[in-house]
């Protein structure tokens, strides 16, 4: 497997360009219930805080500040910008499905009807050390909800 | 004074070390041989952990086929056999770091020698509040308004024990700071090291900066604060001829997989009357005279603090790990690696966006350095690395306070050891120059 099977175009992109990112200079829309989780992966200092906003059951926004490699900051962004929209319980399909993808070693692949832009991240789970990475905003994200709730 | 040859003098007799001969050596390590990711292997990780000659596979193989029993107990052959190469091999390691074979004690690691140093100062605490044991305890002892001292570049674990030890006592724990350079402020030091201090702890060399820190000087402001001064020679006792006693340290500790051993060894250097005079840390078998219901007295070091089954075949191993290196010769290896670190600093300082961390070319280092790349995260720079088949740390290598001292999460970090060719490090250098264009920075 090349490494560019890993770092595809799309993350690369993303890990510039960040969507979502910049918590603090955000509001949450006013009236949504929001939820905010901060994750940390003590091996690597990846670190991501993660805040949702759940409006009439729907995602209404996702911002989140974070420091780490380009796999756990182009997955927040792609995060971001999948999420809102979605139904609280689409959502959690979306995650669950996610992470199904990155623990399966790559014997399970991607559904781009399912998962979007984060197919990219399919790569991700040929590489062990990597899927924490990949990982981390999702998790941030999954408590959130579980919050907001 | 009568003249002794010592194998150090017979060392510089040996011709320098060159790529010729670590290719020769590299045939001694199988693991070396392998391709990864269609490249052949660059192993520059042993700062982490070192790979292992076949002599020492051999030495543990030879230990589980021919004499493997409990050793200190038993009346049979084979229990005999066993207790006797584990002993010799104590002898090995400790002439290979100048101490006597009682100060020599076997840890699991580096880590377990450091908790146990700092365990047996509270426990002296402990028993001389209770008028237990050697009188001397009440000096040693750590209490309320002590300070233990260590430096603002230590590993975690030569951090944690002493913030555990000042939680369990009350004593305050203080750091000699680092300036830009990644130097001790030596300065500083000497401010610091007061007659309230009981303990002055420090790495030998740096694990992430490279720095070779100056012993001498900072004993000599141990020793006038009447403190215990324990060194982590972890990256100092693998790469440069190490003598605990000229060094006149009160403790050193250091791994034997970061020494071309396996894991699951180390030891601890205690001087003698210290070690017999502590409390012991892990209690159990093999480390008691007589025991009743009610309590247990003691044996002297090194037995004192080797509580339970020991780790024989491991120490065997590590005895053959110091004699492949005394053999090689630690001077020469020595100056290997520094010419390998100087050339990996050299290059790294040409590099657009890249910052190494601690000395610049030209100034002294162990053959390491940990480094920045602009823009591309560490973790990044690593899997770049390997894809081209080269292996290197990346993280905060158990320095956290350290990196956050010079600004930063995570770096990337190359070590070298006797078997990296100049090769190694210019195929290293190669890839790192390619990292920022792959990364679109």
């Amino acid at each position: 497997m090349s490494l560019d099977q890993l770092y595809q175009q799309i993350i690369l992109d993303h890990s510039k360009v960040r969507h979502g990112s910049g918590l603090a200079g955000v509001a949450a829309p006013e009236g949504a219930a929001t939820g905010q989780s901060h994750q940390l992966n003590p091996v690597c200092g990846d670190e991501v805080t993660l805040r949702v906003a759940v409006e009439d059951g729907k995602v209404a926004q996702v911002s989140w500040d974070g420091e780490g490699c380009s796999i756990s900051m182009a997955s927040a962004s792609v995060l971001s910008e999948l999420a809102e929209g979605l139904s609280v319980a689409e959502l959690h399909a979306v995650i669950d499905s996610f992470r199904e993808v990155l623990r399966s070693r790559g014997k399970i692949h991607a559904d781009p009807e399912v998962l979007g832009d984060a197919a990219a991240f399919e790569g991700v789970a040929r590489y062990a050390a990597r899927v924490k990475c990949a990982m981390i905003s999702w998790v941030a994200a999954e408590d959130a909800l579980n919050q907001a709730a | 004074m009568a003249v002794v040859t010592t194998p150090a003098t017979l060392e510089r007799a040996l011709p320098a070390m060159d790529n010729a001969e670590v290719m020769r050596i590299r045939n001694d390590f199988p693991v070396l041989g392998q391709l990864v990711n269609g490249r052949p292997l660059v192993y520059l990780d042993s700062g982490a952990t070192s790979q292992n000659p076949l002599s020492v596979i051999e030495a543990e193989q030879e230990f589980y086929e021919q004499r493997n029993a409990a050793v200190h107990r038993g009346a049979h052959f084979l229990a005999v056999e066993a207790t006797e190469v584990f002993e010799d091999a104590r002898q090995t390691v400790a002439d290979f770091i100048g101490a006597d074979y009682s100060e020599t004690v076997w840890t699991s690691n580096a880590t377990e020698g450091l908790n146990l140093v700092s365990y047996a100062l509270s426990n002296a605490a402990l028993w001389a509040a209770h008028g237990r044991g050697d009188a001397r305890l009440q000096e040693l002892a750590v209490g309320p308004g002590d300070q233990i001292v260590v430096t603002e570049m230590e590993h975690h674990a030569n951090l944690i024990p002493w913030q555990e030890l000042a939680f369990r006592t009350g004593a305050t724990l203080r750091f000699i700071p680092i300036d830009d350079a990644g130097r001790l402020r030596m300065d500083l030091a000497a401010e610091i090291l007061d007659s309230r201090t009981k303990v002055l702890a420090f790495t030998h060399a740096s694990n992430v900066l490279g720095t070779i820190n100056p012993v001498q000087e900072l004993v000599a402001l141990g020793r006038k604060a009447g403190a215990l001064v324990v060194l982590d020679a972890c990256q100092s006792a693998p790469h440069l001829p190490l003598d605990v006693k000229a060094l006149d340290v009160d403790f050193a500790v250091f791994s034997g997989h970061k020494m071309l051993a396996p894991t699951g060894i180390g030891v601890l250097y205690g001087k003698q009357e210290l070690l017999d005079a502590l409390p012991p840390f892990l209690t159990g078998g093999s480390m008691i005279t007589t025991v009743t219901m009610e309590q247990a007295e003691y044996l002297p070091a090194p037995q004192r603090f080797e509580a339970g089954t020991q780790r024989i075949s491991q120490a065997v191993a590590l005895a053959a790990a110091a004699n492949y290196l005394t053999e090689t010769g630690l001077d020469r290896v020595h100056r290997w690696e520094s010419e390998l670190g100087q050339r990996m600093v050299a290059g790294l300082e040409n590099i657009p966006g890249v910052r190494v961390l601690g000395p610049a070319a030209g100034q002294e280092r162990i053959g390491l350095a940990a480094f920045d790349v602009e823009g591309v995260h560490a973790h990044d720079v690593g899997q770049f690395l390997d894809s081209q088949g080269i292996a290197v740390r990346v993280g905060h290598h158990c320095a956290q306070p350290l990196h956050r001292r010079l600004g930063l999460t995570a770096t990337t970090r190359a070590s070298a050891y006797l078997y990296n060719t100049t090769d190694d490090v210019d195929a290293f250098l190669e890839s790192v120059a390619g990292v920022r264009s792959y990364f679109r920075v």
